[in-house]
């Protein structure tokens, strides 16, 4: 194992930006959605990075972290989902640019 | 003398609170008001005649002093004096007022203003007694401004007239013009001597009279007072009120401008005549002598009867004032007692006439009242032959002659002897004129037919005053001259060889007046029914002089152009100099004031305001603004969390370093 | 050197599945390249001896979420999209501005902090007996925790989208 760890923090950061970046930008609700998933499997690669290199990988804490972290990202994925065909019943749209009515 | 001293007060002062009294009165009382000044009067008039027995008896002079004000470390002083001087003429001015307020009841029986003419007759009376027993000059000064205050309500008693109205303020402004003279002699003496009080256990200033003092000093100072004297005894240059006072009620004329206020003057002068200096005594008697012929002459042309009798009251006093200058207090005295009576009969006289003929004034008018008022006549011829100084019997003769033969002995000039004998012939000459032309001949109007006597309240008065004008006499004559040894303390024995030295002048004086009576009686004697509408027989012998005469040498129209004229200049320059400086300064600080509050209120509005809404609109603006972040979309508030974070992670990694 | 090259590879996978899923204009096709990516990222973590770790990755992510992503996709097609609407949101260059920032200090953090240099430990292993005991004793809580919580969440799921059949719905189209 010759890649240092650097790589792939990098490798999460720019994911993660990614994600973040199209969270930001798109219009569909779905599509920030997907963006929040690409962040949270940055934070769940850098997790799975630092237990690989640490000085004692038999404790698993970064592993379990992962594998904890999967799935409460598969439950709220769930969770957002229904709650964006739920507005999208009422509002028949999915664009949250029209999402507004807590407008100050 | 020192038991009545202490009541003297009450002699001025029971006028005074008839006076007082009458002017309270809350309804016209006309019984109240007469009763109580003639019962005052009275009182006065009693007090009077005790202080004068106690002057007989004893001699001699009382004094009663009394500190009035404090100041500093000096006082004033102020008190009354019981002398022979003032205590014949209290008893002269008490019995002449009591005889007026008498007749006044008849005189002005038809006036509306009754209670106000005894109010004010009372109050006059009380102010001219103060005058007499005044033993400090500022209290003769405050009663001779209170006589002055008094003659100007009388003058314009009836002051719904415009002349009434006017010969008032004429004759207190032209009285104040000397007073001035007199207020600052009084500084001056007393600044010399420290005290104004006449006789003072010989601290007063009299008591040093002329011996202290520079003489100098005192010509100026006695000349100042004269001046007071001058204004008001109607001596020439300030002679031009007393004609136009007549143009008050005849009583007034009779009291104030003929026996008393206007003997006042004289008054002064006899009383401060240790105060005069032989210089001051000159110019006395010169101002008198001129001034007994300018009125006589000018008296020889008026037609109104109470203006020649004013005029000839001008003459009379000038002859005091030239018997004061040339022969001393007693010679002049002696005169101003007589003529008190004979003027004030002949001013009672003449206003006996003109009530007969309802009101009408004008010589020309009358005629022919000799049978129509026999009482009037009678004691109106022995009044004007007092005056004219027939001899022997009438008390004027006597006094005249005294001043006659004091300034024929003056050895300064012999100017004022022959200036005084002219007087006495054209006194004679106007004053048969005048008689001619009201008791004699035919009468010229209706008015004129119809007269009648005046009832007996003004009659008896008039008999009263022709024995005394007759009487009076009597008491200075040169055989028995008790009149003045009286006045000077000196004894005096009845001795008919002392009339020798006086009869030449009295034989020169009697030609004159027989002459006068004689000439002017021929020319005025023919008059007719026509005389009224006829020029004067003088007029169309010489009619410039006349003219000259009848307007009174222009002496009014030459104090209207000039002092009338520049009095009006200063006025009208103050006005201007009030109205545009220092109106403009104050409107122009006005203004300033106007352009102040109205940049404050720009400053305040614009400002203070503007800079509030200002503020106000900036904090609306970026509510405005900042809400602009609440658009209630999702994706924002992402973003502003991302920038947060951004930025705490930037604090956090690099911030500690 | 077979390593750089699996990871570059699995590293360019994943980047171009991300961007394709952020930038594509088909939301189905975004789906399917985010799944491509959380596929990459199963290979990685394979890579990185954490097969479990890969194995649930691929099952829960692949295999569920993205179905789920794809079905909300069609069941929310709106039908008033035109194809030259804009998709993205109204000043995305904002987005774009964050992510950059984000990506400047994350990247700037890892560059300066002292683990570069750290070299991975001896070969290590998570055998699948390991997890389940340490599931069982040390991590007991969070895992029935974790229990209670995907309960919950399919209950709530439900709850929000279970289509009420009197008047608030709409007739579909």
């Amino acid at each position: 194992m010759t890649t240092p760890l650097a790589n792939y923090l990098i490798l999460a950061a720019l994911l993660f930006a990614v994600g973040l970046a199209g969270a930001l930008m798109r219009r569909n609700a779905v599509l920030v959605l997907i963006g929040l998933e690409l962040m949270f499997n940055a934070a769940n690669l850098n997790f799975i990075a630092f237990w690989r290199f640490n000085p004692h990988p038999e404790r698993l804490t970064g592993l379990m972290f992962a594998l904890f972290s999967i799935a409460i990202g598969a439950a709220e994925a769930a969770i957002g989902l229904a709650l964006i065909i739920a507005i999208y019943r009422h509002r028949r749209t999915a664009q949250v640019d029209q999402f507004n009515s807590l407008k100050g | 003398m020192e038991s009545i001293i202490k009541y003297l007060w009450l002699m001025p002062t029971a006028p005074l609170l008839a006076a007082g009294i009458t002017a309270l009165l809350p309804r016209r009382q006309r019984v109240l008001s007469a009763g109580l000044a003639i019962g005052a009067i009275s009182i006065s008039f009693v007090v009077a005649c005790i202080a004068f027995s106690a002057t007989l008896h004893a001699g001699g002079r009382a004094t009663s002093n009394f500190r009035w004000l404090d100041f500093g470390s000096t006082s004033v002083q102020l008190g009354w004096v019981l002398d022979p001087l003032g205590a014949i003429m209290s008893v002269m001015v008490a019995l002449v007022s009591l005889l007026i307020f008498i007749y006044s009841v008849g005189y002005m029986a038809k006036d509306d203003n009754f209670t106000r003419f005894f109010c004010f007759l009372a109050f006059f009376a009380a102010a001219m007694l103060g005058l007499v027993i005044a033993n400090s000059l500022l209290l003769f000064f405050i009663c001779w401004e209170l006589v002055g205050l008094a003659s100007y309500l009388l003058i314009g008693f009836w002051f719904q007239k415009p002349s009434a109205a006017a010969a008032a303020k004429k004759a207190f402004i032209v009285t104040r013009i000397g007073d001035l003279g007199f207020l600052a002699g009084m500084l001056l003496l007393y600044a010399k001597t420290g005290t104004l009080l006449f006789y003072d256990n010989g601290h007063g200033c009299l008591d040093r009279g002329a011996a202290g003092g520079v003489m100098v000093a005192t010509t100026f100072i006695s000349l100042l007072i004269f001046c007071g004297a001058v204004g008001k005894s109607g001596q020439i240059p300030l002679h031009v009120w007393l004609p136009d006072a007549m143009e008050g009620p005849t009583p007034v004329s009779a009291l104030i401008h003929a026996a008393t206020m206007v003997a006042a003057g004289v008054f002064l002068i006899a009383r401060v005549y240790p105060l005069m200096s032989p210089e001051s005594l000159k110019v006395v008697t010169w101002i008198g002598a001129l001034t007994a012929v300018f009125a006589a002459s000018i008296a020889v042309a008026q037609d109104d009867i109470k203006r020649i009798l004013a005029y000839s009251t001008v003459s009379q006093l000038g002859y005091m004032m030239m018997g004061l200058g040339a022969g001393g207090v007693a010679v002049g005295m002696f005169h101003l007692t007589t003529h008190a009576f004979f003027k004030a009969l002949l001013f009672m006289g003449a206003g006996s006439v003109i009530h007969g003929c309802h009101e009408e004034q004008d010589i020309r008018k009358m005629g022919g009242l000799r049978r129509r008022m026999p009482v009037t006549f009678a004691t109106y011829a022995v009044g004007m032959m007092a005056l004219c100084g027939v001899p022997l019997f009438f008390s004027g003769f006597w006094s005249k002659d005294a001043i006659l033969g004091a300034t024929h002995h003056w050895r300064t000039s012999p100017a004022p002897f022959y200036l005084g004998l002219a007087g006495a012939f054209l006194t004679a000459f106007y004053m048969t004129r005048q008689v001619v032309r009201v008791f004699f001949g035919k009468p010229a109007t209706k008015e004129a037919e119809h007269a009648h006597e005046s009832p007996s309240v003004m009659t008896v008065p008039l008999v009263i005053l022709a024995v005394l004008a007759v009487m009076a006499g009597f008491f200075g004559t040169p055989a028995w001259p008790w009149f003045q040894s009286y006045l000077e303390g000196t004894p005096y024995e009845f001795d008919l060889s002392k009339l020798s030295e006086a009869v030449p002048i009295m034989l020169l004086s009697t030609g004159l007046v027989v002459a006068a009576i004689f000439l002017s009686g021929w020319i005025y004697g023919k008059t007719s029914a026509q005389a009224a509408r006829e020029k004067d027989p003088l007029e169309t012998a010489q009619p410039a002089i006349f003219a000259l005469l009848r307007h009174k040498f222009f002496v009014d129209e030459f104090y209207d152009a000039t002092v009338v004229n520049l009095t009006i200049v200063f006025a009208l320059f103050s006005d201007w100099l009030d109205r545009e400086i220092w109106d403009g300064l104050v409107r122009a600080v006005s203004r300033l004031t106007l352009a102040l509050a109205r940049l404050n209120r720009s400053v305040d509005e614009s400002v203070i305001n503007g800079s509030f809404d200002a503020g106000t609109e900036t904090v609306r603006d970026s509510g405005k603004w900042m809400s602009l972040l609440q658009n209630g979309q999702t994706q924002r508030y992402l973003r502003v969390i991302g920038l947060s974070f951004c930025a705490l992670l930037i604090l956090l990694l690099w911030g500690s370093r | 050197m077979l390593n750089e090259i699996a990871f570059l590879l699995c590293a360019s996978i994943i980047l171009a599945g991300a961007v394709g899923a952020m930038m594509l204009r088909n939301l189905v096709h975004c789906a399917l390249c985010a799944a491509g990516a959380f596929a990459g990222l199963a290979a990685i973590y394979l890579q990185l001896n954490a097969e479990f770790a890969g194995f649930a990755q691929l099952l829960v992510y692949v295999g569920a979420v993205a179905i789920l992503i794809v079905f909300t996709i069609l069941l929310t097609r709106s039908t008033e999209l035109q194809p030259g609407a804009v998709h993205h949101s109204s000043s995305w260059w904002m987005g774009l501005l964050v992510g950059g920032l984000v990506l400047a200090c994350l990247v700037g953090s890892i560059m300066s902090s002292p683990s570069l240099v750290r070299l991975p430990s001896q070969p290590a292993s998570a055998p699948v007996k390991g997890i389940g005991e340490q599931l069982m004793s040390q991590y007991i809580m969070p895992l029935e925790t974790i229990g209670l919580l995907l309960t919950s969440a399919l209950l709530g799921a439900v709850v929000i989208a279970v289509r009420e059949p009197e008047k608030s719905d709409p007739p579909a189209r």
